[in-house]
């Protein structure tokens, strides 16, 4: 088992029922519950990373999950380093999960176009 | 009508709020979150609000009281999602420069205000020492867990270790437990002789901080309850993982805090929550020109006033004391910054519960204090700045190779504390380490702690702001020429 969701009913807490919202990452389909993070939906859902950082292409997820460590950032519905633990989750949120390579790398993409992971050099596909 | 600017909206900014109104300011209470209570009363959002948040929280009726009397009050203009990038000394005062909108958001409007008095209540953040495997995907610091816990009811993992110092690893623990996670263990770094040290001595001062010592035992409860092991002078020194952590080692600790050979163990796991005590978010303060103490927290008179005219500051950025310290220096600064008197019977309780619990700061300073022998678990490889990605290793020989004595020579020829998060995670400990290998220590005077703009701003959002000056400045100068 990873990150997930408490479940309401098990919860002394007693949360309200809130509407579900939907976002994609990187295309793929993820619910979640109004006023979550972007953050919380990706973590509720098993997903521990996200990011790849650029020296070591290594995966980054949330760290500080208040706002500090900007490891989370994400593209947000085309705006870049989003911090996903700060930014609530809207209904239709189209996120992309960010790689920037290093400078000088001439042959290799720029990274614009270097956003989604399955593009990452390297990667399976 | 005098105009107070609360910069924070925790415990201390609240209560800051409450005492400047009813001493007859006019207040603005700016906060970064969408919410109220800050990371303390971190609670759920409206669209899911839980019917028994009081389960969660100590104090809840408090800040429901605080945040009722703020939101109703006619003088009070509550800002949430309010970001505040800069504070700009110029010859008229000091401009604090806002945006307002979705975190890290495009074209958010942007508010700059020149008030009467301020009160600066960032609070501050958990401090995570670097150890192998701290870069992978499922470490986080505690507060995290905790943040999580409280605002979404997500647990960061199914088998999760609680390492570091400090009694803020029991409340994360707790919360853990309640959010349906199993804790495998709470791994405290200090040794009994250390935490006799800090917690023993005048137990009589202790006396009036009770309803610490109801918060603490309800931990204890809870740990009992979940069967939740408590142990001390254990620490994790390495996370272990390819794409995720899988197992930690727990070690035992000498009195240095290096790890004592022979003792590791490794725990299967697949998140591990750290805090080593805290950061103060002193950046606005210096931005403001405030004086900084040698410990690195805001320096302030028995007003809560800084160094700086008409701004006080109150809360964890003048010394870790915890929320019952926030809620009186809040109180006092408020009052002060609304021009209220010292001995005002209106403040005479906050002074009394001050004195009782800023001994806190000091007390657990010298129970879990970071001690040397920490760097003992690093290895070369093991990343120190997360952000640029650089190696305790290479630190350390790039260090020794150049012989600069400046840190921000240091910062430059090692890249550490340059990305993203402009060395709010590393900054102290690349000072301890880079310290470390020059004799004589750091010598240039500066510290990570100073960042101009204090949060990221887009390039686009400036401009914006520069085209409304500009113009503003156009139309005065045409208007001089007419």
């Amino acid at each position: 088992m990873a990150s997930r969701m408490f479940p309401s009913r098990d919860d002394r807490i007693q949360p309200a029922e809130a509407p579900p919202v939907a976002l994609t990452i990187d295309g793929q389909r993820v619910s979640g519950l109004r006023g979550q993070t972007i953050a919380g939906v990706l973590l509720a859902s098993g997903r521990l990373s996200w990011r790849t950082t650029s020296a070591g292409a290594t995966p980054r997820g949330v760290f500080c999950g208040i706002g500090v460590c900007f490891d989370c950032i994400v593209t947000v519905n085309g705006d870049r380093d989003v911090r996903a633990c700060q930014r609530r989750a809207d209904d239709g949120d189209v996120i992309l999960t960010q790689y920037d390579d290093l400078p000088g790398h001439d042959d290799q993409p720029q990274h614009d176009e270097l956003t989604r992971r399955d593009e990452l050099p390297g990667a399976a596909s | 009508m005098t105009g107070v600017l609360v910069i924070g909206a925790g415990p201390a900014g609240l209560a800051a709020a409450r005492a400047a109104l009813r001493a007859g300011a006019s207040v603005t209470l700016l906060d970064s979150s969408d919410q109220l209570g800050g990371q303390y009363w971190r609670h759920l959002p409206d669209s899911r609000a839980g019917v028994r948040e009081d389960r969660l929280h100590h104090g809840w009726d408090r800040f429901r009281a605080l945040q009722d009397e703020l939101l109703e009050h006619p003088g009070c203009e509550v800002v949430p999602s309010a970001q505040v990038w800069a504070i700009e000394r110029l010859d008229e005062g000091l401009v604090v420069h806002v945006h307002v909108g979705p975190p890290d958001g495009n074209r958010r409007p942007s508010r700059e205000l020149t008030p009467d008095a301020i009160v600066i209540a960032t609070g501050a953040y958990d401090r995570t020492l670097p150890f192998p495997g701290w870069d992978l995907p499922g470490v986080f610091s505690a507060g995290a867990a905790q943040a999580l816990a409280k605002g979404e009811r997500v647990a960061v993992g199914g088998r999760v270790v609680v390492a570091g110092a400090g009694p803020f690893l029991l409340p994360v623990a707790a919360s853990l437990a309640q959010t349906g996670a199993r804790v495998l263990g709470v791994y405290e770094a200090s040794r009994p002789r250390a935490l006799a040290r800090g917690w023993l001595p005048r137990p009589w001062r202790l006396l009036g901080a009770t309803s610490k010592f109801g918060e603490l035992a309800s931990y204890a409860l809870s740990h009992v309850r979940h069967r939740i092991p408590y142990r001390v002078g254990h620490a994790v020194i390495a996370a272990h993982g390819t794409d995720r952590v899988e197992q930690v080692t727990v070690a035992r600790l000498d009195a240095r805090w290096a790890p004592i050979p022979g003792t590791e163990r490794r725990i299967d796991a697949d998140a591990v929550c750290v805090s080593h005590g805290f950061t103060p978010r002193i950046e606005l303060a210096i931005a403001a020109g405030c004086d900084i103490r040698p410990d690195r927290f805001v320096r302030v008179d028995d007003r809560q006033h800084t160094s700086v005219p008409g701004v006080f500051a109150a809360g964890e950025i003048t010394g870790i004391g915890g929320v019952d310290a926030a809620l009186a220096e809040g109180a006092i600064a408020g009052h002060g910054a609304a021009g209220g008197g010292a001995d005002d019977p209106a403040v005479r309780r906050d002074l009394a519960r001050r004195a009782t619990f800023t001994d806190f700061a000091a007390r657990i300073e010298a129970a879990h204090g970071i001690r040397p022998g920490w760097t003992g678990w690093l290895r070369p490889d093991t990343l120190v700045c997360r952000c640029e990605e650089v190696p305790y290793g290479r630190l350390r020989e790039t260090g020794r190779a150049t012989c600069s004595t400046s840190l921000r020579s240091l910062k430059l020829s090692t890249r550490a504390g340059l990305g993203i998060c402009q060395g709010r995670v590393c900054g102290r400990t690349v000072e301890d380490l880079l310290g470390r290998e020059s004799p004589g220590g750091l010598l240039d005077g500066t510290s990570t702690d100073r960042r101009p703009i204090a949060s990221p701003v887009r390039i686009g959002e400036l401009a914006a702001a520069h085209g409304r000056h500009t113009s503003a400045a156009t139309d005065a100068a045409r208007h001089q020429h007419q």
